[in-house]
């Protein structure tokens, strides 16, 4: 069923773009391309673009479940580990290198990513750094500490030198459109985040019973912790890199799916790749069909589409826990 | 398992024990050195005043606790060169506030008691089947499985946590004070349960309890402990006494046997103070018992 969605989704998103295209023109864009305009509007633009964010709905949608799952917060999004600001903070302080200016799209990716891991192996490290061990509380703590940190260091830096400014805003436009072309080089990064977090559903089932029942269910707390934050930590750092941040629908795609599957997570990780892929899929259509001859970035459409489910979601007579 | 020739004091039927097992958290020392055995086939009652050290015992034995000193040892073996997924075969714990994800149903709460016995390439099998339908007959809550746990009744959200544990299909059975916040009727149903487990299943039981007399009249052994310490150990009828209680909890008491297994059963007369309660002021507090007395 899931699958039909996102496939359907795919569909829509190569039909639908800021110029209209007939079904005929898709036809022939698919099947038999000879260079019209509308094939290289379906074949250079909107293909990219849609496997972008076919990704990156997968990475945000998945990122999402394992941040509330390892934390039982409900509130807790791809942000938890302070990947944004990390990645942020990489990219400005790479504007400031001596040759920033010519330096590729791909050079700055490479700030990005490793921006947003460092900070999650960073908050891991100190959320870990208790008698305890990385508990849900510590690691949202760290993952606080370290973001107001790294989110102070930029915009000191962005106060002091309009070239940071410039590429800041570039990258943190909430939109799959512009660095579509950077998927290739994440996808192995990509499939390995999404590898451990199917490994971590066992764990993570035994751990939303609290970690002394896990403990005695003979789950190794530690290591299934670590293990769920790397692959959120990879699938964070891989979505914040191609489309910047979207952690609405990290937060909002869990919550979803929830209300559709239940609590088990052998049901709530692939539901949440696919439900996170149909939504950016779908948000990133509309926001080329809403605004045409523009686009709205699909953050814009995300938070328009997000709220009211948020309050639907608030409204409700039962509340959700983890 | 100990060999006949050489055979350990008090070790040979022990399917549990521990060994200078000193027990603490944030540099502090709770549990100092102590040594116990549960014998196999038994149900054992820890009892004690509040922070006696008998959660944290429960705890360090059943591993949710890193010893600082000394070893427990499960059937023989050190439970620290075990791994969790061995030992999780062999024992389970009950925490004393366990942890649901709201829209849990009871048969997925049981069937997450087969997580020991699971692969993550292997998530179920008849075996598994099998161990829920069985969890949730013994615990009489086959009809409330597809119920989520937040709907349910106090007594019957404990009944679903045991038959989670139960699904475990551990020999031996580690419960933290498993009637807190139930009334005495479900209180009483915990613990007929408890004693249906051991009597019809074979199951080892080592609880925590709060209320003597219910401890009194469903263990085998009571465990009575202070300050960290046990100060008497043995058959309910032995254990229990006016003096112990003085010793123990600070409690001016009778004990009467109950009528129905003529096991001992707690009247309390009034609570002294806890501090007085060591040895000088325990031969006062007999004294002031005997003068009530005459």
């Amino acid at each position: 069923m899931g699958v039909l969605v996102v496939i359907a989704s795919l569909a829509l998103s190569l039909a639908f773009g800021g110029r209209p295209t007939s079904f005929e023109e898709l036809v022939h864009a698919v099947f038999a391309p000879d260079g019209s305009v509308a094939d290289i509007a379906i074949r250079e633009l909107r293909w990219p673009r849609t496997l972008n964010a076919l990704a990156v709905g997968t990475c945000v949608g998945v990122a999402g479940c394992l941040a509330q799952g390892q934390t039982r917060n409900p509130i807790a999004d791809p942000g938890l580990l302070g990947i944004y600001p990390g990645a942020a903070l990489a990219i400005v302080a790479g504007s400031l290198l001596p040759g920033a200016a010519g330096m590729s799209t791909y050079a700055q990716a490479g700030f990005a990513f490793a921006g947003a891991v460092t900070a999650c192996a960073l908050v891991i490290a100190v959320g870990s750094a208790t008698r305890h061990g990385a508990t849900p509380l510590t690691l949202v703590l760290a993952g606080a500490a370290v973001s107001a940190l790294a989110g102070g260091v930029v915009s000191l830096i962005v106060l002091s030198s309009d070239a940071a400014l410039d590429t800041l805003r570039f990258w943190q436009m909430g939109s799959v459109a512009a660095r579509g072309a950077l998927l290739p080089q994440l996808v192995p990064l990509i499939i390995v985040g999404l590898v451990l977090a199917v490994a971590n559903i066992g764990p993570l089932n035994a751990l939303a019973l609290g970690d002394d029942t896990a403990r005695s269910l003979g789950v190794s707390v530690a290591r299934a912790r670590i293990l769920g934050l790397a692959a959120l930590a990879v699938l964070a750092a891989a979505s914040v890199t191609l489309a910047g941040p979207l952690a609405f629908a990290g937060l909002l795609v869990p919550h979803a799916v929830r209300g559709l599957v239940g609590a088990d997570y052998r049901w709530q990780i692939p539901g949440s790749a696919l439900f996170g892929a149909s939504l950016l899929l779908l948000t990133d259509t509309a926001g080329r069909v809403i605004a045409r001859p523009g686009e709205l970035p699909v953050g814009v459409v995300l938070a328009v589409v997000g709220a009211p489910f948020f309050i639907y979601l608030a409204r409700r007579r039962r509340l959700v826990t983890l | 398992m100990t060999t006949a020739t050489q055979p350990a004091p008090r070790d040979d039927t022990a399917l549990l024990s521990a060994h200078g097992l000193t027990l603490g958290f944030d540099g502090r020392t709770v549990v100092p050195s102590l040594d116990v055995a549960f014998a196999r086939g038994t149900v054992t009652s820890v009892i004690g005043p509040n922070g006696c050290g008998k959660s944290t015992l429960l705890r360090g034995l059943g591993r949710l606790l890193r010893p600082q000193a000394g070893r427990v040892a499960l059937d023989g073996g050190d439970l620290a060169g075990m791994s969790s997924r061995a030992t999780a075969q062999r024992m389970s714990i009950l925490p004393q506030t366990p942890h649901a994800p709201s829209g849990l149903t009871v048969g997925e709460l049981v069937a997450r008691g087969r997580h020991p016995r699971q692969r993550w390439y292997q998530q179920f099998s008849h075996s598994d089947e099998g161990a829920i339908a069985d969890a949730l007959a013994a615990t009489d809550i086959a009809d409330l499985a597809a119920t989520p746990l937040e709907d349910l009744s106090g007594g019957q959200r404990q009944r679903a946590w045991i038959s989670m544990i139960l699904a475990q299909e551990t020999e031996l059975m580690l419960l933290d004070e498993p009637t807190t916040y139930l009334d005495l009727a479900h209180q009483v149903d915990v613990l007929e349960l408890v004693r249906r487990l051991n009597q019809d299943m074979g199951r080892t039981v080592v609880m925590v309890l709060h209320d003597i007399s219910l401890a009194a009249r469903y263990s085998d052994v009571i465990i009575a402990m202070r300050d960290g310490r046990i100060v008497a150990e043995g058959p309910p009828s032995d254990v229990i006494t006016p003096e112990l209680l003085w010793e123990v909890f600070g409690l001016r008491a009778e004990v009467i046997q109950e009528p129905t297994e003529g096991r001992p059963h707690v009247v309390p007369l009034g609570a002294g103070s806890v501090k007085s309660a060591a040895a000088p002021g325990m031969r006062a507090g007999l004294q002031v018992m005997s003068e009530a007395d005459a």
